[in-house]
């Protein structure tokens, strides 16, 4: 693969929930670093990431992953690929955030095989960068709402898919563990031993802003793509958003967005 | 160690004690209730191997042997279905055992006239098994296809109440129709550990060691739909065979069950729940704990079945309902109270 080729490609994109086409003919191309996909509620952000992986069948158009259609990758190859971690952690059950992390190698090891040293190094791993190792014994289903994000973070990580698809990872979240966040996905994204994507939905503007590139998703199309300094994005960032965020630059140049206040306006 | 390591060590202790000493009480247990000292003149009798070896230990063993298939199996659909009430019996699987068995029993009454009494008996006795099985995987794939998959918990209850009470009426329309086969529904419908031996005992024990081994096999991916549905088929698992292959453990389980024992109530539902709370963990022991807790329940069940109102006997399945529903109410309690 060369340095330039997308890791990940939708090509006129289609997905029809129900009668409502809520992707509505989409191309993007995804590389190495951290992309962020934002939008207003319904835009289709969530279906977009779903489809893209592979959970959500299209009624047109094609996913390629690595150069090759995503339906023709069995279930195990395409996990090794990419990674996806839902909008909203639907946990039952009794396990341990350890045990949890290491479901994230089912990819590596399938239902039988037994965790090998490399399997346990990417579990240690997952679980310092997102800071479970100190209640990897604990239940998922006692520990708060952030805790628990991180774990299925953590989750996602231990897969050491070169892309990954997170939707909403900042949910629950306190800010230290935001900023915390921000950083973690601007590290894996710049990782040196291979290529890593990251395609996270966000909506916490401040957060996706310091991305390495934001897709602008409105009413089921790609309406701006480009690095979060560019002038026409944010002013379409703006419009998308019916006018209800301001955004400027900090002393440093970086983008700074705030919410439009009536005393504002 | 740690404590929760500590928590199922001792239960699995504890599940192994009770299993032992309900064997110990089976034995014991006959028309005089349960009686150590008529256990001692029956051995000093020499009535001992027939009464033992062909009547008590074949139905003390069966009993958990039934259970085991019950526990596993209630663990099977609850981790399956993603929810704790899930059980075998609320999915189509028992309603359609139910009817499988009413058209075998139908079936051998019809023959019965024109066929003459020894084949109506072939016809009842070999086709029993192969009807609740099928009948239970009829009844479950049917709730499958009403519910459209098993993504939406509350469209599949819906859905298995759906089928319980249609299959539930087709069984009732042949009943009326062959009266005779009235009595046979009932005591299924009841359960009972009475007619088993020592064959019964084989097809069950044949049937319970591959089953907890496929099971266990596929406890990884139990745990994995933990995370939902779409978390597991993300991380690699193909959904779709994974779910075909534990509904057919699962109806297999039931049927084999039913098959032999009728319509145990509870068991299935309870012996999951009894794991979790004392000694949780992940499906790897969940699926194993339950078949154990599930031997255990219907071997005590079936020892106060036997021994509460001796010489008469109860129904098992009414023993079990009555202690399965008198757990749930407790539970119940100790949930509002906090």
């Amino acid at each position: 693969m060369s340095q330039h080729a997308p890791l990940l490609q939708a090509e006129a994109l289609r997905v029809r929930l129900g009668a409502r086409e809520v992707l509505r003919g989409l191309n993007l191309n995804i590389g190495p670093g951290w992309n962020a996909l934002v939008g207003p509620n319904g835009a289709g952000k969530s279906t977009l990431l779903r489809a893209l992986a592979g959970l959500q069948a299209p009624h047109a158009g094609q996913v390629r992953l690595q150069g090759q259609d995503l339906r023709s990758l069995a279930p195990g190859e395409r996990a090794r690929r990419l990674a996806w971690l839902a909008q909203q952690g639907d946990v039952t059950g009794e396990l341990t955030v350890r045990e949890t992390v290491e479901l994230g190698r089912i990819a590596h090891l399938g239902l039988l095989g037994t965790p090998g040293p490399a399997d346990r190094a990417a579990v240690e791993r997952a679980m310092a960068l997102t800071e479970c190792t100190p209640w990897q014994q604990r239940r998922l289903h006692e520990l708060s709402g952030g805790e628990r994000q991180r774990v299925l973070l953590a989750r996602v990580l231990a897969t050491e898919a070169p892309l990954l698809l997170l939707d909403e990872p900042t949910t629950h979240l306190d800010a230290p563990h935001q900023v915390a966040l921000a950083r973690l996905l601007r590290r894996i994204a710049a990782e040196r031993d291979g290529p890593r994507a990251v395609l996270s939905v966000l909506h916490d503007l401040p957060i996706a802003l310091q991305a390495d590139r934001v897709l602008v998703l409105d009413d089921g199309r790609l309406c701006a793509d480009g690095a979060p300094t560019d002038p026409a994005l944010q002013a379409t960032l703006v419009r998308v958003f019916g006018g209800a965020i301001r955004i400027d630059a900090d002393a440093a140049g970086r983008p700074r967005v705030a919410l439009a206040l009536e005393a504002d306006r | 160690m740690n404590a929760d390591a500590r928590r199922r060590r001792q239960l699995a202790s504890a599940m192994a004690l009770v299993i032992v000493l309900g064997l110990a009480a089976g034995l014991a247990t006959g028309s005089a209730g349960f009686s150590p000292s008529a256990l001692r003149a029956d051995l000093l009798d020499g009535n001992a191997a027939l009464l033992l070896g062909q009547i008590r230990a074949p139905r003390s063993l069966g009993a958990a042997l039934v259970g085991a298939l019950l526990g596993l199996a209630g663990a099977i659909s609850q981790g399956l279905f993603r929810n704790p009430l899930a059980d075998p019996y609320l999915l189509g699987s028992a309603s359609g055992a139910a009817l499988g068995v009413v058209l075998v029993l139908a079936a051998a009454a019809l023959a019965g006239h024109g066929l003459g009494l020894s084949s109506a008996l072939w016809i009842e006795r070999v086709g029993l098994v192969s009807a609740a099985f099928a009948g239970a995987l009829a009844g479950v794939g049917l709730t499958l296809l009403l519910a459209r998959g098993a993504v939406q918990t509350l469209r599949l209850l819906l859905a298995g109440v759906v089928v319980g009470v249609v299959l539930g009426a087709v069984s009732d329309l042949i009943t009326v129709a062959a009266p005779d086969t009235l009595r046979g529904k009932q005591m299924f419908m009841l359960g009972s550990t009475s007619f088993m031996g020592w064959d019964a005992l084989a097809l069950l024990g044949a049937g319970l060691v591959p089953l907890l081994w496929l099971a266990w096999r596929h406890a990884r991916a139990l745990d994995a739909l933990t995370l939902g549905e779409d978390s597991a088929a993300s991380l690699g698992l193909d959904l779709g065979a994974v779910r075909l292959r534990l509904v057919l453990m699962l109806s297999l389980g039931t049927a084999l069950a039913v098959s032999q024992a009728g319509l145990v109530a509870f068991v299935g539902l309870v012996a999951p729940h009894l794991v979790r709370r004392n000694a949780p963990g992940a499906h790897g022991w969940l699926l194993l704990g339950s078949a154990a807790m599930g031997a255990a329940l219907l071997l005590v069940a079936d020892v106060l079945s036997r021994s509460l109102i001796a010489p008469e006997e109860l129904p098992v399945g009414v023993v079990t309902a009555v202690l399965g529903g008198g757990y749930l109410f407790w539970l119940l309690r100790q949930r509002t109270a906090v």
